[in-house]
């Protein structure tokens, strides 16, 4: 085959690749929500998913979330303070954590702690013969293995969010108000205020629910097609931030587009 | 070794190919294995022993021939039908298989927990008794991380025979184990298959421990069934591969070299090529 066929057979093969990869994701997808009624019949294996996905990556979202408070409490305060508005610190502070921050770093962060460890346990799983055994015994790995880990990771995924929002208004308090003295009065009512329920926090928490859907999937999808090697997992670990990554901040750009334009 | 009926045919290669895609790893290969009878399917390394058994379990199809297990052709079954076949057999992996999530007592419980709906008492009964049949009752509480390689092997076998089933296949169940280990679990096999009046298959190349408790042997290797009959017909065989299997005889018609392929030869005149 010539150079420029050679080419565009390369191509046609990525993009074909490509689709069949994206048609086995979303299949994957399919099946997990289709055998989910078990996820309400054995709520046991959920909670355990959702202690053990949420309890790990507590610490870090906690901590992350307070210097992130701190950052913006800084940089909010010296923008705001060239208009004479430091005021508005508490506001700008809530809505940055709620309606963006919040959702997103969580999300990244999800991916790089819970994300790679879901993938890693699942593709050790495989090379370990754990999901063929289980297949042998009757017993459906999608069902048992992967609808709890997907359902703890969007049960999850929110309240992570929430805490993550949380702990930076109160880094934004400890700032503003503790160490710059902005009135705290302000700094709370101009938040009250401002901070809508529905526009900001339903919106953030549909972003969370959003992204742990996608992060979770993209997760257990590369465990469940990772070569059962040591190389294989590694790469499928690698997979799970890189991909879930980018498909969170595309997802925040539509979503952002969608709920506040 | 009791006396059994020979009569209930619980697992059957009727004249079967298999292998993965277009690449065909045994073929002419006919086996049976009834109600009582402990068989071993014996060959070498690499001679398609675990395929076998990857075929009885219907993870793979038979590119030829049928295979029928308690009278069901396997390629014929699917979902509902396929899931209770397969509650009526125990596998034993050969690494053990394990769910490294739970801990030893939860792994054997698994089944249980899976597929039966009795109480947290029976369970602990059964799971307790099924342990101490394999000498690990006080390993119960232990994580998987925490037990050796040849307690894992003992582990899988208590939770492959939890629900008692009427086949259960044992993936090289004695390698890797321990003299002691290994005289016990051969044993065990033996006792259960009696006890439980179930079929076992052993896929294995220990040739003193499976002609030990083995009603029938059948012996697999060059992607062909090379002989079958009890432990004391092949141990009188004259049969030059079963001789040269059974005394671990260096020459033979079995080659201990993998085959010179036109692959091999053309990478290695690439690496020359590439040095020169």
């Amino acid at each position: 085959m010539t150079t420029p066929y050679k080419a565009i057979a390369n191509l046609g093969g990525r993009v074909r690749k490509g689709i069949t990869g994206l048609g086995a994701f979303m299949r994957l997808f399919g099946s997990i929500l289709a055998r989910s009624g078990s996820a309400v019949s054995r709520a046991r294996l959920v909670s355990q998913q959702v202690h053990f996905i949420g309890n790990h990556s507590l610490l870090i979202i906690a901590v992350s979330g307070l210097f992130v408070g701190f950052v913006l409490g800084l940089q909010g305060y010296y923008t705001l303070s060239r208009y004479g508005s430091e005021e508005a610190l508490g506001l700008l502070v809530a809505l940055s954590l709620t309606r963006e921050l919040g959702p997103v770093v969580t999300a990244l962060l999800f991916a790089g702690r819970a994300g790679t460890s879901l993938t890693a346990e699942i593709g050790l799983m495989k090379a370990g013969e754990q999901l063929a055994a289980m297949e042998v015994m009757a017993v459906d790995p999608i069902r048992r293995v992967l609808v709890p880990r997907f359902w703890g990771g969007v049960i999850a995924m929110p309240i992570l969010a929430a805490v993550f929002s949380m702990v930076g208004v109160i880094g934004g308090w400890v700032v503003g108000v503790l160490l710059i003295g902005i009135d705290p009065g302000a700094f709370w009512s101009q938040m009250q205020e401002g901070v809508d329920v529905v526009n900001d926090i339903l919106n953030g928490f549909i972003k969370s629910v959003v992204f742990g859907i996608a992060v979770t999937l993209v997760a257990l999808h590369a465990g469940w097609t990772a070569r059962a090697t040591p190389e294989g997992v590694s790469r499928a670990t690698t997979r799970t931030v890189v991909h879930s990554s980018l498909l969170v901040l595309g997802l925040d750009f539509v979503m952002t587009a969608l709920m506040f334009s | 070794m009791t006396t059994v009926s020979f009569s209930d045919t619980i697992l059957q290669f009727a004249d079967v190919a298999l292998g993965y895609g277009d690449f065909t790893v045994l073929s002419g290969i006919s086996i049976e294995a009834r109600k009582g009878q402990v068989v071993a399917l014996m060959g070498g390394s690499g001679s398609g022993k675990t395929t076998l058994l990857r075929a009885a379990t219907a993870q793979i199809v038979a590119q030829r021939g049928r295979v029928s297990v308690f009278g069901q052709d396997i390629a014929q079954v699917s979902g509902e039908s396929l899931r209770q076949l397969r509650q009526r057999m125990g596998v034993l992996f050969q690494q053990g298989a394990l769910f490294t999530d739970l801990n030893v007592f939860e792994n054997v419980a698994f089944p249980l927990r899976e597929h039966t709906s009795i109480s947290e008492s029976q369970i602990q009964e059964r799971v307790l008794e099924k342990l101490d049949s394999v000498g690990l009752k006080a390993a119960a509480h232990l994580r998987i991380s925490e037990i050796s390689g040849g307690m894992a092997r003992r582990v899988a076998l208590a939770r492959a025979i939890v629900l008692e089933p009427e086949l259960i296949l044992y993936d090289e169940p004695f390698a890797g184990l321990d003299p002691i280990s290994l005289g016990i679990t051969a044993r065990l096999i033996r006792d259960l298959t009696d006890k439980l009046g179930c079929a076992s298959v052993l896929i294995t190349h220990d040739v003193i421990e499976s002609f030990a408790i083995a009603d029938q042997v059948y012996m697999v290797g060059q992607g062909k069934m090379i002989a079958s009959g009890t432990p004391a017909e092949l141990a009188g065989s004259s049969d030059p591969y079963v001789r040269q299997f059974l005394d671990g005889q260096h020459d033979g018609p079995i080659a201990f070299h993998y085959p010179v392929t036109p692959a091999f030869t053309q990478w290695l005149e690439q690496r020359k090529g590439r040095r020169s």
